[in-house]
């Protein structure tokens, strides 16, 4: 057994070539650089037997990711941001063909403004496409998802890319203590890679991704992979379950936090739920019985464990790390959905949209977040969406706009 | 000192009598792009698999149904070649890992129209040729978005009437010169290919499957119904393209262009045109000398550099 200092990108990278992959095509974005260059330095220094290209644009990039899956091979590539955006007919083509691969999503905000920092509408813009997504809040995680991802994707019934997602810079550029896992055992984990019937051979002529005429062939190939991606939820399962064995490391769909006995639970997905986990220690010191869950799985949605974990809990305040314009936070409505009609939900669903771009979200955060939950239990009355914005980040701005002689108009602020 | 035959094609009695790509196709009446591609697959074979882009050779495979023996895959309109890269690597990637043997070992063809070559996949195909992708592509060029019922695109010749350019003068641009952007990039072989004249176009095949690298082929590819004449012209008009100058037939190899077939005395343009309704607005209701002249002194200039 090794433990490394690893920042979440070369945990990521180390997932890749402990699965033995094959191929790897790859395109530069900032924060998932680093990964492709630990890549191309492993395979530079023939300590691993893979074959890297550089496309021209991540659109090229998850084409040729999907075609060399659709030949029969491991594939393994990274991106972030403009660059899932960037390639995101290729995300839903390559998922119809149901040839399976592993991507590294770094998240990071979208334009415009234009921004290097992290939040997750990335990510979320990618949640119906058809790939599988494993969200990640620590290095170990990063490592060991991408094995269980490469499983998950390959199994025969599911057969669908899996998106490993990592934030950027918090985890991508952060460095933890990871055990690393023996090679051989990680390559006895990931087993050979199996085509199954999606390949080319000369001997063997196939087409595959051909058109369809008419809504019934179409929407029967848009079922299948629905249905393969449900499956998502017993696999992830079973694969974390023998991950355990082998490795000692326990995942699963939904990590729960302190919040068997809780009242009140926050709902997070990727590493800032680390802020939160630190949050309802402090909070549980002061006497609140006050919990966490952190999806892993966004895809396949696992509805009924949340369900489960969150029947008969008073409140709920989902803190969401992206902003869908004109609706709000993405996994509020995901976790709405899970919830409404369900005997015993909780009453009260709370949004808050935070940390977007970077934005930090501090302890008071969580504190004010906890504190309007009981607010609602003992009013009896769920607030409306909340946009975290501090009067300090108000001053902020107010100079900034000074510098840049913007006259400030008072309809529609944020508040 | 062995006597190596240039050609397996030196006349119409050496190409293949019988055709590898079925029938039955829903390609239209008279396809120009189907006729070169007929020709094509014929040499190219059944050991190949073909990357697709958006365009109307898309409707070749649809579901359950294929016209070809090899293999086939559809991507989107922008990324044909980058997915050519992905299957070429993979094969590679299962050759060096001696998961499968040299017999299972395939051609890796290039599909797109002329709105992917000339527009939107010139990334994508750019992408390749800095690689150095050994793969062959095939654009046929009906010179417009033919499948979504003939839009002016970049391959659209100056003065033709499109769906979107019905004014009296056509499409006020001009050709984009693909074959010199291709050879820019000193790929291992591009050529101009028709299927009006298929030895010229099965050496040229033939020289390229003896090659390793890109090897770009464009044909262009009479439509009748995007240019609007009767499908039994089709081979007479891509003859005509070839005789009045307006398609040069040649080929890039080793930073040399030579052309393949130069017309001994070019027939006026005018010949090609008059055949097709997209250029009808240059002789009726009355002639437009002007543009005709125009076309024809522009083919005129490009042959005058032709030694």
């Amino acid at each position: 057994m090794t433990r490394l200092l690893l920042t979440g990108n070369a945990a990521a990278a180390w997932g890749a070539r402990l699965a033995a992959t094959d191929y790897i095509p790859a395109f530069p974005i900032t924060p998932q650089t680093e990964i492709i260059e630990a890549l191309a330095n492993w395979i530079d220094h023939n300590e691993m037997d893979a074959r890297m290209v550089t496309l021209e644009s991540e659109h090229s990039m998850i084409t040729a990711a999907g075609t060399a899956a659709a030949t029969g091979v491991r594939v393994f590539s990274a991106t972030s941001s403009q660059g899932l955006l960037y390639g995101m007919e290729m995300l839903y083509t390559v998922a119809g063909w149901r040839a399976p691969f592993v991507l590294a999503n770094v998240s990071r905000g979208l334009a415009a403004p234009i921004t290097l920092e992290p939040d997750h509408n990335d990510i979320v813009a990618a949640r119906d496409c058809g790939f599988l997504q494993i969200h990640c809040a620590t290095c170990q995680e990063v490592l060991d998802n991408t094995l269980i991802a490469f499983r998950l994707a390959e199994d025969e019934r599911i057969r669908l890319p899996v998106i490993v997602n990592l934030d950027g810079f918090y985890l991508s550029f952060t460095r933890e203590p990871v055990e690393l896992p023996d090679a051989a055992q990680a390559k006895t984990f990931v087993a050979d890679f199996d085509a199954e019937n999606i390949r080319f051979r000369a001997s063997s002529p196939v087409s595959q991704a051909v058109a369809v005429l008419g809504g019934t062939p179409y929407s029967y190939f848009r079922y299948q992979t629905h249905l393969a991606a449900q499956n998502g939820l017993t696999v992830y399962a079973e694969l974390c379950d023998e991950f355990n064995q082998q490795f000692g490391r326990q995942y699963a769909a939904i990590e729960n936090y302190r919040a068997d006995d809780a009242e009140l639970v926050f709902v997070m997905m990727g590493c800032f739920a680390t802020k939160a986990k630190e949050a309802v220690d402090q909070l549980r010191e002061a006497g609140w019985a006050i919990g966490l869950l952190r999806p892993r799985l966004l895809r396949p949605l696992p509805k009924e464990d949340f369900a489960r974990l969150l029947a008969g809990k008073q409140a709920v305040a989902v803190v969401d790390q992206n902003l869908s314009m004109g609706m709000g936070g993405v996994l509020h409505s995901e976790l709405a959905t899970s919830l409404y009609g369900q005997s015993d939900a909780p009453q009260h669903l709370l949004s808050f949209v935070g940390g977007l771009g970077g934005r930090d979200i501090s302890t008071e955060e969580f504190f004010a977040m906890a504190d309007a939950m009981k607010q609602a239990v003992s009013s009896g009355q769920t607030p409306p969406t909340r946009l975290l914005y501090s009067d300090n980040e108000f001053k902020e701005i107010r100079k900034l706009q000074a510098i840049a002689k913007v006259q400030n108009e008072t309809n529609g602020e944020p508040r | 000192m062995i006597d190596i035959p240039v050609t397996l094609y030196r006349n119409m009695k050496n190409l293949p009598s019988e055709h590898l790509l079925g029938g039955g196709t829903p390609m239209c009446a008279g396809c120009g792009g189907l006729e070169a591609l007929n020709q094509v697959y014929d040499i190219v074979g059944d050991k190949s698999v073909f990357v697709n882009a958006a365009g109307c050779m898309t409707l070749l495979s649809v579901y359950p149904y294929t016209p070809f023996r090899g293999s086939w895959i559809y991507t989107a309109m922008g990324s044909a070649p980058a997915g050519a890269q992905g299957v070429r690597d993979a094969l590679d990637i299962l050759l060096d890992k001696n998961r499968i043997g040299n017999e299972d070992d395939m051609e890796v063809v290039v599909l797109t129209g002329d709105g992917s070559a000339y527009g939107m996949g010139m990334s994508a195909t750019s992408g390749t040729l800095d690689r150095d992708l050994d793969y062959l592509y095939l654009c046929y060029d009906n010179e417009g978005y033919g499948n979504t019922g003939q839009q002016f695109s970049a391959a659209t010749p100056h003065g033709a009437k499109t769906a979107t350019s019905k004014g009296p003068h056509g499409y006020p641009g001009f050709k984009k010169d693909l074959f010199e952007i291709w050879a820019a990039h000193k790929p291992a072989y591009v050529a101009t290919i028709i299927g009006a004249e298929p030895v010229d176009l099965a050496r040229k095949i033939e020289k390229a499957m003896s090659m390793k690298g890109p090897r770009m082929l464009i044909a262009l590819s009479p439509c009748p119904t995007g240019w609007d004449f009767d499908p039994k012209e089709t081979v007479n008009i891509g003859k005509l393209a070839v005789k009045t100058g307006i398609w040069p037939l040649k080929e890039y190899v080793d930073g040399k262009i030579i052309h393949t077939k130069i017309p001994r005395e070019r027939k006026p343009v005018e010949d090609y045109l008059k055949l097709q309704g997209r250029f009808k607005h240059l002789f009726e209701p009355q002639r437009d000398d002007e543009l005709i002249n125009e076309i024809q002194q522009r083919v005129d200039r490009y042959w005058e550099d032709v030694s």
